[in-house]
């Protein structure tokens, strides 16, 4: 049986839009999420976390605590050897502090008790005796070189002399001859932009059960990736990763958010200690102080354009903190910033600095919003000086197929033009707009990645299929799965159940993350099912005394190739599975990969938004959608990535920032402090997926998760400007900085 | 030999040069006869670098074919949301 080598086009499964697997469980309460989960025995966790934005740990005195009744064990950075490897020392450095605290909420200490009333009582025991220090939080001024040194000696050898203390690293691209590229230009702006950090937002907070005993471990958590949980795990308790089995909950949300570790390392030293199994959830709160939101950003553009609208030269400098370890996230951004456009003459720098604030972890397209945002920006306002067409402008410089891109390689097969050619054909486009509205447009790009990956497809007796893979389903990956699988296998959807399995039961599996899991994941199981395919051919073959090659699988069928094979019946999946005992044991497919060749995404999108006179408040009127999707398996997912990251981009570009005061603390660690949107703020988000084919997947598959975030930040400040007169240079465009900037302007 | 494309900031630890020829007909190759060549670039090899291999990013597969007419372009180690 030989497979088709081209991308697949004609689906009877894939593209249609099936009942979600997951629906009703998660509806009727029945769905177990991170703090769903819970055995005899348990113990309540809590965590110290530290009041002081920047604190000397002087000494940590919990004997009064370990006293009370009903606590079993504390612990502080006392009870964990300290890693020799730098990443895995600072992701334990960050669950629990060690010599100096680094930002507010940064955990000092961890207790487990029989109840969370005792186990909140003994955190107040605990006396914690610090030495407060000089705090940093906003970014230029972590950048300068007088500035608190959040910790010393993080700088690689990419940081240029003269940086400030905290800068950890420096990346530059580009090509081209910036100062000919200038020199062609009519008009040049020049602008800076800042962007305050955001959150994920994701629902369920931070939740892990951990059982350790005699050197073996369970743990039970809510996150987007239980292999590195593992690994990072096994790695801090110094245990071999067989020893450590980790199952991963029902998530409610990560985007990004949940591919590292805040509390697992802490639950399992508690468990250690006290020999008993260890629940600790987080609270509202700890999530916002002391996980990991988006950097914040300060960034200067300047671009060239001519009469008619061709850009000649863009540069940008972008300066990101994420927080007290270092990050490389200024990395993507200064990748991503032009990634839009066909230049002859581009330049980025970025520097990652240190500041008070927590580690910075990844959310959706990691970096490149806020660097697209003032790329985008500086390009609408040349448009407006010069009296041109946004969308016009942008359709002349898009990148294409063949274009070197900002970052350096070659553009194969993309779909920017084709999405900006949707949106300038869409009814939204010249809709009308009404008093105090304005329509504003922005372009976005995503990388996307595959990774390792590891499937088994198992035929069942009745011919029904069941899947094991290792991803957490955090945007529909089980339908898409099950589809995916269904469709090479030729059998219904409702045939094919997949289930995400623990870190004992299949070789690595990469994060849920980098927009990867449908084209990686798919693409294995696309191959785990192929390999049934070959396994139940070959057996025909021998139960029809022909050789294998002359079989073949249609519609879920055994088939003989033609009539030189003989006349045989064709033999179902059903048929071939009930006598699998007979022709040889049980049949399944499975597939390990490290995929590689997922294919680069860009979407645009068009927002109208009313600004208020009196209020400076902005309500989002229309909203639309365009990306390229490569080919969208279960269209409902793929709008809801576009629909959800929008949404939350609108949230970063209106009211969504990490507010600190002159103490170094943050102000609004709640969802009523920090707003995030919500349905009743938002009108329908409208999408249009384009399906322009990735040659590097079997059904042409891309990823969809991140690129949806991208556009909104510069999409809703081109609109506002528009529809105020004014342009802000910040983010959020909250009301009193919009009420303000009206009023300047009179 | 393959000619390897390097970010801006590399440049400077491989002798202020955009672009460098080395002997490699696969991804691992590269990075070895790179370091080799190149001992300043380690620290950022051992740290982690994606490369692009005629417009297609790939993180780490030691055995990817690069063909001598190949475009490639080191960059940045991978990572998302």
């Amino acid at each position: 049986m030989n497979f088709p080598a081209k991308t697949k086009t004609d689906f009877k499964v894939v593209g249609t839009r099936v009942a979600r697997p997951d629906g009703v469980d998660k509806v009727t309460g029945r769905a177990l999420y991170g703090a769903d989960f819970s055995v005899p025995g348990m113990l309540t966790g809590r965590v110290l976390r530290s009041p002081h934005a920047h604190a000397r740990i002087k000494a940590i005195d919990i004997s009064a605590a370990e006293a009370l009744a009903g606590v079993k064990a504390v612990i502080t950075s006392d009870d964990f050897d300290v890693p020799e490897d730098d990443f895995l020392r600072d992701v334990q450095d960050n669950c629990i502090a060690r010599g100096k605290a680094l930002y507010h909420g940064h955990a000092v200490a961890a207790v487990a008790a029989k109840d969370a009333e005792t186990a909140r009582a003994a955190l107040k025991l605990i006396k914690v005796d610090y030495e407060v220090l000089p705090h940093v939080t906003d970014v230029d001024a972590a950048m300068a070189a007088d500035a608190p040194v959040v910790q010393e000696g993080r700088a690689d050898e990419s940081v240029p002399e003269g940086c400030g203390p905290n800068v950890t690293n420096f990346h530059e691209f580009g090509h081209g001859d910036l100062e000919a590229g200038f020199t062609k230009a009519d008009l040049i702006l020049e602008r800076s932009f800042k962007t305050e950090a955001t959150h994920q937002g994701y629902i369920e907070p931070h939740a892990c059960l951990a059982t350790m005993a005699d050197g073996r471990g369970d743990l039970w958590c809510c996150t987007q990736g239980q292999f590195f949980v593992r690994e990072l795990c096994a790695g801090i308790m110094g245990m071999e990763a067989s020893q450590l089995r980790v199952t991963a909950s029902e998530i409610g949300g990560g985007f990004g958010g949940k591919t590292t570790v805040f509390i697992e390392p802490l639950a399992l030293a508690l468990s250690r200690k006290s020999n008993r199994p260890v629940k600790i959830v987080m609270t509202r709160d700890e999530v916002f102080r002391a996980t990991g939101p988006t950097v914040s950003s300060s960034t200067d553009v300047k671009i060239g354009m001519t009469k008619d609208g061709r850009i000649t030269a863009g540069d940008a400098q972008l300066r990101y903190q994420g927080g007290a370890f270092p990050c490389q996230t200024v990395s993507f951004g200064a990748q991503a910033a032009f990634a839009a456009y066909d230049l002859e003459a581009v330049r980025t720098q970025g520097w990652n600095a240190l500041a008070n604030r927590p580690k910075e972890a990844a959310y959706r397209a990691p970096g490149a919003p806020v660097a697209i945002y003032a790329v985008e920006s500086v390009v609408d306002e040349l448009c407006q000086e010069l009296g041109l067409d946004p969308m016009e402008v942008r359709l002349k410089n898009a990148a294409r197929d063949g274009t070197k891109a900002s970052y350096g390689p070659t553009f194969d097969q993309i779909g920017l033009v084709a999405t900006l050619e949707a949106a300038q054909a869409h009814p939204h486009y010249t809709a009308p707009l009404g008093e105090n509205q304005g329509r504003g447009i922005s372009c976005g790009f995503w990388f996307n990645f595959g990774g390792n990956t590891c499937v088994s497809l198992n035929l069942n007796n009745d011919g029904t299929v069941g899947i094991t893979e290792g991803n957490p389903d955090i945007g529909g990956s089980r339908a898409s799965i099950s589809m995916m699988a269904a469709e090479e296998l030729g059998i219904p959807y409702d045939k094919v159940r997949t289930v995400i399995t623990d870190t004992n039961s299949l070789g690595h599996n990469d994060v849920t993350d980098g927009s990867r899991v449908t084209f990686a994941v798919g693409l294995a199981t696309i191959e785990a099912a192929r390999a049934a395919i070959q396994v139940m051919c070959r057996r025909v073959a021998k139960i029809w005394g022909i050789d294998e090659e002359a079989v073949y699988w249609e519609d879920g069928y055994a088939k003989p190739s033609g009539p030189n094979a003989g006349n045989f019946d064709p033999m179902s999946i059903a048929e071939i599975a009930a006598i699998a005992s007979e022709t040889g044991g049980p049949i399944a497919g499975h597939h390990e990969v490290n995929a590689e060749g997922a294919g680069v995404s860009f979407g645009v999108h068009l927002a109208d938004v009313e600004v208020d006179p009196e209020t400076g408040a902005t309500k989002v009127v229309r909203y639309t959608v365009f990306q390229d999707a490569g080919k969208a398996v279960h269209p409902d997912y793929v709008e809801g990535q576009m629909q959800g990251g929008s949404v939350q981009g609108i949230g970063w570009a209106l009211n969504e920032e990490y507010i600190y005061g002159e103490d170094g603390k943050l102000q609004n660690d709640g969802f009523l402090d920090y707003r995030v949107p919500v349905a009743s703020d938002l009108p329908m988000i409208d999408t249009v997926i384009l399906e322009i084919p990735n040659p590097g997947h079997p059904y042409g598959v891309r990823g969809v998760g991140e690129t949806s975030i991208v556009p909104p930040l510069a999409a809703l400040s081109n609109a506002v400007s528009r529809a105020a007169g004014i342009r802000l240079h910040e983010l959020p465009m909250s009301p009193p900085k919009i009420l303000k900037a009206m009023m300047s302007k009179g | 030999m393959v000619t390897v494309a390097l970010w801006g900031s590399l440049r400077d630890l491989a002798d202020g040069r955009e672009e460098v020829e080395v002997e490699a007909s696969n991804f691992k190759e590269l990075l070895d006869t790179l370091q080799r060549d190149y001992p300043a670039l380690g620290p950022q090899i051992k740290r982690g670098v994606s490369v692009a291999i005629d417009g297609r990013v790939y993180r780490n597969s030691w055995f990817t074919e690069i063909r001598p007419d190949s475009e490639v372009v080191l960059m940045p180690y991978m990572k998302g949301g």
